[in-house]
């Protein structure tokens, strides 16, 4: 029996866009925690953090974010937890996100110059305090557009939570699909929603880069 | 407790060096024919007629705004629909070499654009071609300064063809879905697949440094 593409299935399908959503923000917390950390470690004294973050963003810039959310959710089996697509896919891409995020912070904090850290130093201000009240001040600023930039892709991203059995925006569509079979008009409409969410995000980001460009050239 | 049993996988690892090679393949194929995309992305984006730069607007912030994975949904399963169809195969290539091929538009674009008009002035008045101007101040150049993000894009499209696999196109991860199918040692299997796209993902940079080293290093600097 082929069920009508009618409003009710739309509606299935916008309504789905709540856990892209919900994945997204729970990806992008994690994700934010993680790569200040990966940050903070990267840019760190000790050598030996030093490479332990860089090999950490290595790994996770280097394999498909398919395979990492494949090996978490037969990890959970391995660690013994029971499967369950939406941990799967919130751990994997946390640390996928907290990878991406720690790299473009890297770049934030060592975009400070670095008299800054050393005047601090100089006024005998501990690393936390020098952290907190000098660098990452002027790192965020320099961060926020390719953060922003970097929330597009993870929104994307979480399409491919979709592969492992999580019901979000493209499962939401897929199931339609298979009922419907009107795959031009449901993947049209998953992709418009897709771009609905995200081309704001670019246009924001791109607006507040060449910004930050004319700020620092000036 | 769980038992890790490899023997799976290195008895089969002659079928995912296989499916290694075809993933090494699809992505060369969609390289080439992605850097064409994008070159003359780039041009007609930076031509000054209107209509052809609207297109090629609509067409780089459409493929950038929506996910890699619904893109090859729409080609493989809502193209036919409009009687357009393609094998997995086909429709993975094409589904990479049109993503690329906004990506690299895009990149290629802001190669050009950071070339100084008095360079090009400065080439006329050297009474070179346009043509010239075009290949040898212009996009020469062009190139060495996008080198590192466009085989960056370039990498990161190797790892993305992974998810080709969800139309039974054939390439490395096919071959691990394959072989999880007989034989469910799915975490030992997904863990060697991870580490296989690792070791190709440093191939190709340490191919792309090659070609960098060659191709664009000035003379004065050898």
């Amino acid at each position: 029996m082929i069920r009508e593409f009618t409003s009710a299935e739309v509606l299935f399908i916008v309504l789905a866009v709540r856990w892209t959503l919900i994945l997204s923000a729970i990806a992008f917390l994690g994700g934010a925690l993680g790569g200040l950390l990966i940050a903070l470690t990267r840019t760190s004294q000790s050598k030996a953090l030093r490479r332990i973050a860089a090999g950490f963003i290595q790994v996770f810039q280097g394999t498909p974010l398919l395979m990492q959310l494949f090996l978490v959710y037969f990890g959970l089996a391995v660690v013994g937890l029971p499967i369950n697509p939406l941990l799967a896919a919130a751990v994997a891409l946390t640390f996928h996100a907290s990878a991406y995020l720690g790299e473009i912070w890297r770049g934030a904090i060592e975009a400070v110059p670095s008299g800054q850290a050393e005047a601090a130093t100089a006024l005998s201000l501990s690393y936390t305090d020098r952290m907190r009240h000098v660098v990452l001040p002027q790192a965020l600023r320099l961060a926020i557009a390719p953060t922003v930039g970097f929330l597009v892709q993870l929104i994307k991203g979480t399409s491919l939570a979709s592969i492992i059995g999580f019901t979000e925006l493209t499962r939401a569509g897929q199931i339609i699909n298979n009922a419907t079979f009107k795959p031009f008009l449901v993947f049209g409409t998953v992709a418009a929603l897709y771009f609905i969410l995200c081309w704001p995000l670019s246009l924001l980001a791109r607006h507040m880069e060449t910004r930050m460009r004319r700020a620092i050239t000036r | 407790m769980y038992n890790f049993s490899f023997q799976p996988v290195f008895e089969n690892l002659d079928l995912l060096l296989y499916g290694a090679w075809l993933t090494i393949r699809m992505s060369l194929i969609a390289m080439v024919l992605g850097l064409i995309v994008s070159l003359l992305g780039a041009v007609a984006k930076t031509s000054g007629i209107r209509p052809l730069r609207w297109v090629m607007d609509v067409y780089v912030e459409v493929i950038r705004n929506t996910p890699f994975l619904v893109q090859i949904f729409f080609i493989f399963f809502g193209l036919p629909a409009i009687g357009i169809s393609m094998s997995p195969n086909t429709a993975a290539i094409v589904a990479l070499v049109v993503n690329v091929g906004a990506y690299g538009t895009e990149i290629i674009r802001a190669g050009i654009e950071s070339i100084p008009g008095g360079q090009i002035e400065a080439g006329r008045a050297l009474g070179l071609s346009p043509v010239q101007i075009f290949r040898y101040v212009v996009m020469k150049p062009a190139l060495r300064n996008i080198y590192p993000s466009l085989t960056s894009q370039f990498i990161y499209l190797m790892l993305t063809s992974s998810v080709v696999s969800v139309i039974s196109a054939n390439d490395l991860a096919s071959a691990g879905a394959d072989l999880n199918a007989r034989t469910f040692a799915s975490f030992e299997i997904y863990l060697m697949l991870t580490i296989m796209y690792f070791l190709l993902a440093l191939g190709f940079s340490t191919l792309f440094a090659a070609i960098r080293r060659s191709f664009f290093t000035y003379p004065a600097s050898r």
